[in-house]
């Protein structure tokens, strides 16, 4: 007979563990707790550093999982430990005893309206990321002029930011800032172009590249600050203070849209996840490996590991990688048990 | 701007507001400024809305503006504050409402900053018995005094005699809110509103018919800044500050300024002098300046009080154009005379910004 892994969370992780797990011939579920596949990844239009379009990646990767049982709209309301391993309760009423499970659970945007100062859901034109990406990919979106003649990028929205409560740098949002910069330039050539970061924390391959070519080639203006405060003019643009550090000025500037870089937060499902499987959750909030070195993983309980976001704010190379990762860990922890 | 976004932060900053029994402290310099406004919250609450408000003439500063300026360390403010609050606690009160949004902002400063190092409270309690033999319980709760017309708002729009729409017009009339700095910035779940988007006065002006203007520089200090005003040489700083709101703010053609703290009204208003003499500019209508008022001066308006009995002919910028919008009575011949009728005389009209 065949082993049951099940797979907590739908996104790149999960779809990528299933795939391995499944070729490694285990019979695999996967439960997303949405009505669809491939997590924020989904939903974002191309992906750095070689500006891979999404929609085709994510097809191709749900193509490629094709045998594994994938339930939709579908939580896990109880984890209980036997001695085959664990039995799931799920919500839509199937029980499941799994002789290993993944939590492939991954992260949750921080809510932009929380920085109350950058008038998310109060000012016309202040958008996030996501929101952005949801445009490229042909939302429409009013917020976002036809023809901007200024455009900035705050980073570090809710990242690194104890009064936010999230310490935690997340990785991508430089890179993703400067991406979107870009786009935008290519798409609007006549619009000036800020980005307000603290630090560029641009560390994966090509990514210097990108930083050097959206200065050099787009003429993108980076300003080291933080932005204040954002109001509304009267003709319904943008009043953007910040400060200029490296010259030590005070800065004020209209734009036309401006964009909120949300970084990564703990998926709050996983505090609940945690309680019922009792896994341990770290002191950034994500749940905890068995070390973050060797085993980040393996989680604290034999026989459940850990791919993506759910340990800590991730790339999308990191994210794939560790679902590999974990398929194989997976694999010999259940033939060591077999 | 969307109203909706506004609205669901205004209902994460809710503070509880009991409806009676208040324990009232003056500003130091409100009476200077503003004579009326004070002896005005104590007419409307006690007398038109029937509220138990008690003051005692033992208060003292709560030394805000040394604090601020200073020239005292944090320990002897909370000193003075613990003796206010033993004053409170010897009258029978657990509700303080103080008149100065600076005493607001130092009083939750302190009652937070005991609240995280309960040995500093310790040692202001044996501070405050060496000295004069006191001692004292925290208040309940703690309020500012423009908090509790915003907790009334409504019992006064029932009273009102006249609303703040254009009597000509029909429309309501454009009202710039401004909050005093110390009042949620420093602890935003202290005020009503929150510190980005304050709904206390906002929610003054809707109750009572006006129309509230977002502008740019909304946020921005009014002026004084404490040290920018206090030190002379910084004095360019405090007149640049109003200057720039008054940049910001002209697009939107206010028709008025409501405030909540004491250095505000009196910045925003007397430095249209400074600014109409140092540029010729001014910033109302047909040579006027904006009308600036504190929230009891507008209450007292609304509830149909004569406005030289608010003591309206001691603002440096003619308040005569909002009162004739909102359609009060006056007489401008009584506007210098004393309540015995006694003539005060007329103060020197300026040439650069237009007084009636």
């Amino acid at each position: 007979m065949k082993q049951n892994i099940v797979i907590i969370g739908g996104g790149i992780a999960g779809l990528e563990a299933a795939k391995q797990i499944h070729n490694l011939g285990y019979q695999t579920f996967l439960v997303e707790k949405s009505d669809h596949l491939g997590g924020h990844v989904a939903s974002w239009h191309r992906l750095f550093p070689d500006m891979i379009a999404t929609k085709p990646l994510i097809k191709d990767m749900i193509s490629a999982i094709k045998g594994v049982t994938v339930f939709l709209e579908t939580q896990v309301n109880d984890v209980e430990g036997v001695r085959e391993g664990y039995r799931l309760s799920l919500s839509n009423g199937i029980n499941i005893t799994a002789q290993a499970v993944l939590v492939a659970s991954g992260f949750q945007l921080f809510e932009a309206q929380r920085k109350e100062e950058y008038g998310y859901g109060i000012y016309d034109h202040v958008i996030t990321n996501a929101d952005l990406e949801a445009w490229m990919n042909g939302n429409k979106d009013q917020r976002i002029p036809a023809a901007p003649k200024a455009i900035g990028f705050v980073h570090c929205v809710g990242s690194r930011d104890l009064k936010a409560g999230n310490s935690q740098c997340s990785k991508v949002c430089c890179m993703t800032a400067i991406k979107q910069a870009i786009e935008m330039k290519e798409r609007f050539p006549n619009a000036e172009v800020y980005c307000f970061y603290m630090d560029l924390r641009l560390f994966g391959k090509k990514y210097e590249d990108f930083y050097i070519n959206a200065q050099r080639d787009f003429g993108i203006h980076f300003v080291r600050g933080r932005v204040s405060e954002v109001s509304e003019t009267i003709d319904g643009r943008l009043q953007v203070k910040a400060e200029d550090t490296l010259i030590g000025r005070p800065l004020k500037v209209q734009l036309d849209t401006l964009v909120l870089m949300s970084g990564m937060c703990c998926n709050p499902l996983i505090q609940k996840l945690a309680e019922q499987a009792r896994l341990e959750i770290d002191s950034d909030g994500f749940l905890k490996s068995r070390d973050n070195i060797t085993n980040i993983i393996e989680s604290g309980r034999e026989g459940i590991f850990f791919a993506g976001a759910c340990t800590g704010t991730k790339t999308v190379p990191e994210t794939v990688a560790e679902a590999r990762a974990a398929a194989l860990s997976i694999h010999n922890y259940l033939l060591q048990n077999d | 701007m969307i109203k909706d976004g506004k609205q669901k932060i205004w209902a994460d900053y809710q503070k509880e507001i009991p409806d009676d029994h208040w324990y009232y402290v003056r500003s130091c310099i409100r009476q200077n400024f503003f004579p009326a406004s004070e002896k005005m919250f104590l007419e409307i609450t006690r007398n038109v809305l029937g509220k138990d408000i008690y003051e005692t003439p033992h208060h003292t500063t709560c030394g805000g503006i040394a604090y601020h300026a200073d020239t005292i360390p944090q320990e002897t403010a909370m000193t003075m504050i613990a003796r206010q609050f033993a004053l409170m606690t010897e009258a029978g009160y657990e509700n303080y409402c103080p008149s100065c949004i600076t005493s607001f902002g130092n009083y939750v400063e302190t009652l937070e900053t005991w609240r995280e190092f309960p040995e500093l409270e310790a040692k202001i309690r044996e501070n405050l018995w060496k000295a004069c033999k006191r001692e004292f319980n925290k208040p309940k709760y703690l309020a500012h005094t423009s908090d509790l017309i915003y907790h009334w708002r409504d019992e006064i729009r029932k009273k009102a005699k006249h609303l703040l729409i254009n009597k000509e017009t029909g429309e309501p009339l454009r009202i710039v809110e401004h909050i005093g700095c110390h009042y949620s910035k420093m602890f935003p779940h202290k005020g009503v509103g929150g510190a980005e988007y304050p709904y206390v006065l906002a929610g003054m002006v809707e109750s009572w018919g006006g129309q509230v203007i977002d502008y740019p520089e909304r946020r921005h200090c009014c002026g004084f800044g404490f040290r920018q005003y206090l030190v002379k040489a910084n004095r360019g700083y405090s007149v640049s500050n109003t200057h720039k709101k008054f940049e910001s703010m002209e697009p939107y053609k206010p028709d008025a300024i409501i405030t909540n703290c004491p250095g505000c009204p009196y910045f925003l208003d007397r430095w249209q002098y400074v600014i109409a003499e140092q540029t010729g500019k001014t910033y109302g209508e047909n040579g006027y300046g904006i009308p600036v008022f504190t929230y009891e001066e507008i209450a007292g308006l609304v509830l149909g009080y004569d406005p030289w009995d608010l003591g309206l002919q001691l603002h440096q910028v003619a308040v005569e154009p909002l009162l004739n919008k909102m359609g009060v009575e006056y007489d401008p011949k009584a506007k210098y005379l004393g309540l015995n009728k006694e003539d005060l005389m007329r103060p020197e009209m300026p040439n650069s910004i237009k007084c009636c």
